[in-house]
C-alpha cells in the first residue's frame, strides 16, 4: 500500500526522533507560553481592541442605568413611603454572639410585614457587619407594636425567639434596626433601636 | 425525622421601648451598613446604588461633620471605588479613588488608594500606569496590604520587562505566608525572563515542592510542577522531568497537561514502554479536553514505536471513531451557537448562581456549545466579555421592570386623582371656615393672656366678674343712671340702696381678686393645653392636606423624563447587548474552528497511521504464517525423506 508513505505521523522506529524533533518543542512551547503568560497576568489576546472598546461602552451604559436607579429611588420613595408615613426595618447580627440566623417573622400591629429565610449568601453579608432592609412600608404617626420572631441555631441546638417592642412614628422617616444575637446570660437576643 | 434538642426561649410579651443608641458608641451608618449587604452578595450594582445616594446626600449637607456617615467617610470612598472595580467599571473606580489620592488624608488612605488605582491599571493592562501609581505609595503602608503592595510591584516590573527588579522585590517576599506558592513560582518565571535559566529551574523545583498550601495554592504548585517539567524535557533531563511532573495532582488542574507531558518524557528518553502509563491514564479522561486527545493518538504511536502493530491499528481505529464523534460534538456546537444557543445557556440563572457555573456547563447535555470551551471560557478576556454580557443581561431585565413600574405609577396617580379631586374643594372649604373660627378664638385667647398679663402689675377685680356680676353692674350702673341727682329723701333712699349692692359687689370681687386671678390663670393654662392639641390637629390637617396633594401633583415631568431615559437606555443596551454577544460567538465559533481543524488533523493522522499499522500487523502476521507453514513444510519434507529412507 502507497499511501502509508504519505501519512505525517510516524511509522517506523527510525522516523520517531524526527518526529519528536518536529513535534515536541511546538507542544513544549506552546505550553509554556500559556503557562508564563498566566504567571505574569497577561491576559490572552483575543480581540483585544474590539473588547476593550465594547468594555468602555458598557461601563458607559451602566454609569446611565445607575443615574437612572438613583433617580427612579427618589421617585419610588416620593411616590410609595413618603417620609411622614414611611417606616424602614432593618436586620444586623451583633458582633460577639454570633449564631445561624435561619428565618426572621416581622409583625406591626399584629399584621405580618415580612418573613424572610436566610439563604447562606445573605447570612454571610450579614456576619460580615452588612446591614438588611427587610421591610418598607408605611404607617400613621403614633405609637405602634414590633413583634419579631426569630429562628435559628447556636451551638448545634435548634432555637427560636421572640420579642415585643414598641415604637413611635413621628413625621419623619423611622428606621427601626433589629439586632440579633445568639442567646445568651442575660442579653436579650433580640434588640430593637431607633437608627 | 427527629429534629435536635430544641431549645424555646420565649421572651415574656411585654412591650419594650425602642432603646437609643448606647452612648459614647458611633452610630451605624444604615445606608452604608445595607450597601455593604449588597456588596458582600456579589451585588454591585445595587451596593453602588445605595452608597453613591448616601454619599451625595453627605456632600450636600451643610454639616456633614454632624452625618451617621462622617466616621465611616473614608471606608465609604474607597468601597465606592472597590465596588465600582468588582461591577467592573474601571473609568469610575479610578476617577474615585483618584480623589482619594488627591485629597487631604493620611499616609495609610493614600497608599491604600494608590494601590487600588495601580491594581486597576494592572487589570488593565496598563503596567506603566500601574508602576507609576505604585511609586506614590511612601510612608506607612497598611498591615493587610503591605506584602500585596510588593506582590502587584513585581508583577508589574515582569509585565514592563524590568525582571531583574521584579527578582529582588519577589526575593523579598519568600517568607510572606498569604502570598505562599504564588511568590515562589513567580520568583522561578522572572528569573527565567531574566534570563537566568539555572537559578530558575532550582527555584521552580523549590515552588514545586511547597507543602501546607491551601486550594489555589496547590495548583501553583503543580504549575511550578509542569513548567519545571517542560522546561527539563526541553533541556533533554528527562529523568527529572518525570520527577518534577510526578509531583503534580493526578486531580488538580493541570493533570492532564503533566500526564501527557510524562508520556512525552517518556518518549523522549525513547523509553516507549513507560510512556504508555500516563497515557492510557490520559486516554480514557474527558474526551474534549486537548490534552486528552493527544494521548488518544500518541498511545497508539507508542504501541507502533513498541512494534506491537496490532494493538496500536485497534487504537488508532478507536482513534479515527473518537475523532469523528468529536468533529460531530464541534460541529453541532458551531451549529447551537449559530443558533444563538450559547447566549442563552450563558443566561441562565440556575447556572449563574453556582460558582462553578463554567465547569457546570459541560455537564448539561443540552449545552454542546459548551464542550469545547472550558479553556477559552476560562481566558480573562472572554470572562470580562461574557462578565460584561452578563451583566448588560441584568441591566435590561432592570430597565424593562421599570419600563413597566411606570405605567403602574401612572395608574397609581390617576387613582388618587380620581379619589382626592373632588374631595379636597369641600374640604378646602369647611378647613377655610374652620380656619377663620380658630383665627377667632386664638385672638380671643391671646387678648385674655395680655389681660392677665397686664394685671399682674395693675389689678383690675371688674375684669375678673362672673357673668352674673356682670350683668348685675351694668343694672346697677344703669339705676345709678336713671336716677341721676338726689331730689328726694325717697330718691336718697334708693341711692343708698344701690350703693349698698355695689358695695357688696365690689367687696366680693375685691375679697376674692386672687383666688380668682388664680383660677383665672389655671383656666387659661387649660385653654392652653386644648390650643396645643388643636394646633396639632391642625398642623396634621395641613400636612396631610400636602401629602394628598403631592400623592399626585407634580410626577407627570419626572416620569416622562425617567419613560424616555429607560427607552434610550433600552435601545443602547440592545445594540451593545448585539455586539457583545455577536463578539462572543465570533470567539467561541473561532475556538471551535481551531479545534475543528486539530481534530481534523488527528483524524487524519490517525486514519493514515491505521492504515500503516495494519499494513505491518498484517504483513507480520503473514511474515509469521509464511515462517510457520516454511517450518511445517520443512517438518514435512524431513518426515518424507525419512518415510522414503
Amino acid at each position: 500500500m502507497s499511501h502509508s508513505a504519505k501519512a505525517t505521523f510516524p511509522r517506523t522506529q527510525n522516523s520517531a526522533s524526527a518526529f519528536l524533533s518536529r513535534r515536541a518543542p511546538a507542544w513544549l512551547a506552546c505550553l509554556l507560553a500559556s503557562l508564563f503568560a498566566c504567571a505574569v497576568g497577561n491576559a490572552q489576546d483575543l480581540s483585544r481592541q474590539q473588547m476593550q472598546g465594547l468594555d468602555e461602552q458598557v461601563q458607559e451604559i451602566k454609569s446611565e442605568v445607575l443615574d437612572i436607579a438613583a433617580e427612579l429611588s427618589l421617585l419610588e420613595e416620593q411616590l410609595l413611603y413618603p417620609s411622614n408615613t414611611q417606616v424602614a426595618l432593618f436586620v444586623a447580627l451583633a458582633e460577639d454572639r454570633p449564631f445561624r440566623l435561619d428565618s426572621v417573622q416581622l409583625r406591626i400591629n399584629g399584621e405580618l410585614v415580612a418573613h424572610h429565610i436566610y439563604s447562606a449568601k445573605e447570612l454571610e453579608a450579614l456576619e460580615k457587619g452588612g446591614v438588611q432592609r427587610i421591610f418598607t412600608g408605611n404607617v400613621p404617626s403614633g405609637e405602634h407594636q414590633l413583634e419579631v420572631a426569630v429562628a435559628g441555631k447556636s451551638g448545634g441546638n435548634d432555637f427560636s425567639e421572640e420579642g415585643v417592642f414598641s415604637f413611635s412614628k413621628t413625621v419623619s422617616p423611622r428606621l427601626v434596626g433589629i439586632t440579633l444575637a445568639a442567646p445568651g446570660a442575660g442579653d436579650a437576643a433580640i434588640k430593637v433601636g431607633n437608627w | 425525622m427527629k429534629r435536635p434538642l430544641t431549645s424555646l426561649l420565649m421572651l415574656g410579651l411585654s412591650a419594650c421601648a425602642v432603646a437609643a443608641p448606647h452612648a459614647g458608641e458611633a452610630p451605624r451608618d444604615l445606608y452604608f451598613d445595607e450597601a455593604l449587604y449588597h456588596a458582600s452578595q456579589g451585588r454591585y450594582f445595587e451596593a453602588l446604588e445605595r452608597l453613591d445616594a448616601e454619599l451625595g446626600q453627605h456632600y450636600r449637607l451643610d454639616e456633614p461633620a454632624l452625618d451617621s456617615l462622617h466616621p465611616y467617610i473614608n471606608r465609604a470612598e474607597f468601597s465606592v471605588g472597590d465596588f465600582e472595580l468588582r461591577y467592573r467599571m474601571h473609568h469610575r473606580a479610578g476617577r474615585a479613588i483618584q480623589a482619594v489620592l488627591e485629597g487631604d488624608v493620611d499616609d495609610a488612605v493614600r497608599n491604600e488608594a494608590a494601590y487600588r488605582l495601580a491594581r486597576i491599571h494592572f487589570q488593565k493592562d496598563q503596567p506603566e500606569a500601574a508602576l507609576q501609581a505604585l511609586e506614590r505609595i511612601s510612608g506607612r503602608i497598611p498591615a493587610p496590604i503591605r506584602e500585596d503592595v510588593e506582590f502587584l510591584r513585581a508583577n508589574v516590573l515582569m509585565a514592563t520587562g524590568r525582571s531583574a527588579e521584579a527578582v529582588e522585590v519577589l526575593d523579598r517576599l519568600q517568607g510572606a505566608e498569604g502570598l505562599k506558592g504564588f511568590s515562589a513560582y513567580n520568583l522561578g518565571i522572572a528569573l527565567l525572563q531574566d534570563g537566568r535559566k539555572a537559578e530558575a529551574l532550582e527555584q521552580l523545583d523549590k515552588a514545586g515542592r511547597i507543602k501546607g498550601l491551601q486550594q489555589e495554592g496547590l495548583a501553583v504548585r503543580d504549575k511550578s510542577n509542569l513548567v519545571l517539567g517542560a522546561l527539563l524535557i526541553e533541556s533533554s533531563e528527562f529523568g527529572l522531568a518525570q520527577a518534577a511532573l510526578d509531583r503534580v495532582r493526578m486531580e488538580g488542574p493541570y493533570s492532564n497537561q503533566a500526564l501527557l507531558s510524562a508520556g512525552w518524557a517518556d518518549a523522549s528518553a525513547e523509553n516507549f514502554e513507560r510512556a504508555l502509563v500516563p497515557w492510557s491514564l490520559l486516554a480514557e479522561r474527558e474526551l474534549t479536553d486537548a490534552a486528552v486527545q493527544e494521548a488518544v493518538l500518541a498511545l497508539p504511536y507508542a504501541y507502533s514505536q513498541l512494534s506491537v502493530h496490532g494493538q496500536a491499528a485497534q487504537l488508532y481505529g478507536r482513534a479515527v471513531e473518537i475523532f469523528g464523534d468529536e468533529l460531530d460534538k464541534v460541529d453541532a456546537s458551531v451549529r447551537h451557537i449559530r443558533e444563538g444557543r450559547f447566549l442563552e445557556v450563558l443566561v441562565r440563572e440556575e447556572i449563574r448562581q453556582n460558582k462553578d457555573w463554567v465547569i457546570r456547563l459541560r455537564s448539561l447535555p443540552e449545552t454542546p456549545e459548551t464542550f469545547y470551551l472550558m479553556s477559552l471560557m476560562a481566558s480573562h478576556d472572554f470572562q470580562t466579555a461574557l462578565q460584561n454580557y452578563l451583566d448588560l443581561e441584568d441591566l435590561r431585565k432592570k430597565l424593562t421592570a421599570w419600563h413597566s413600574s411606570f405605567d403602574a405609577f401612572e395608574d397609581m396617580i390617576a387613582h388618587r386623582r380620581a379619589y382626592y379631586e373632588p374631595r379636597l374643594p369641600g374640604l378646602d372649604g369647611d378647613f377655610r371656615e374652620l380656619d377663620s373660627r380658630i383665627r377667632l378664638r386664638l385672638e380671643q385667647r391671646e387678648r385674655i393672656h395680655q389681660r392677665l398679663y397686664g394685671m399682674l402689675t395693675a389689678p383690675r377685680p371688674d375684669y375678673l366678674a362672673t357673668a352674673d356680676e356682670r350683668v348685675l353692674l351694668e343694672t346697677i350702673a344703669g339705676l345709678e343712671s336713671q336716677l341721676g341727682e338726689v331730689n328726694s329723701p325717697d330718691e336718697a333712699a334708693l341711692k343708698w340702696r344701690v350703693q349698698r349692692l355695689k358695695g357688696l359687689l365690689r367687696w366680693d370681687l375685691e375679697t376674692e381678686y386672687h383666688e380668682r386671678f388664680t383660677e383665672a390663670h389655671e383656666n387659661l393654662a387649660e385653654l392652653e393645653q386644648v390650643i396645643d392639641a388643636m394646633e396639632a390637629q391642625y398642623q396634621s390637617f395641613v400636612r396631610t392636606r400636602q401629602a394628598a396633594m403631592h400623592s399626585y401633583v407634580g410626577y407627570d415631568t419626572q416620569i416622562e423624563r425617567l419613560r424616555r431615559r429607560v427607552r434610550l437606555a433600552q435601545d443602547e443596551l440592545q445594540v451593545l447587548m448585539a455586539r457583545q454577544g455577536h463578539l462572543l460567538e465570533t470567539v467561541a465559533v473561532n475556538e471551535l474552528s481551531e479545534r475543528r481543524q486539530r481534530l481534523e488533523a488527528y483524524q487524519g493522522q490517525a486514519r493514515y497511521a491505521f492504515a500503516d499499522s495494519y499494513d505491518r500487523a498484517a504483513k507480520l502476521q503473514a511474515e509469521e504464517d509464511a515462517a510457520g507453514a516454511a517450518e511445517a513444510a520443512d517438518g514435512a519434507g524431513a518426515d518424507e525423506a525419512e518415510g522414503a529412507g
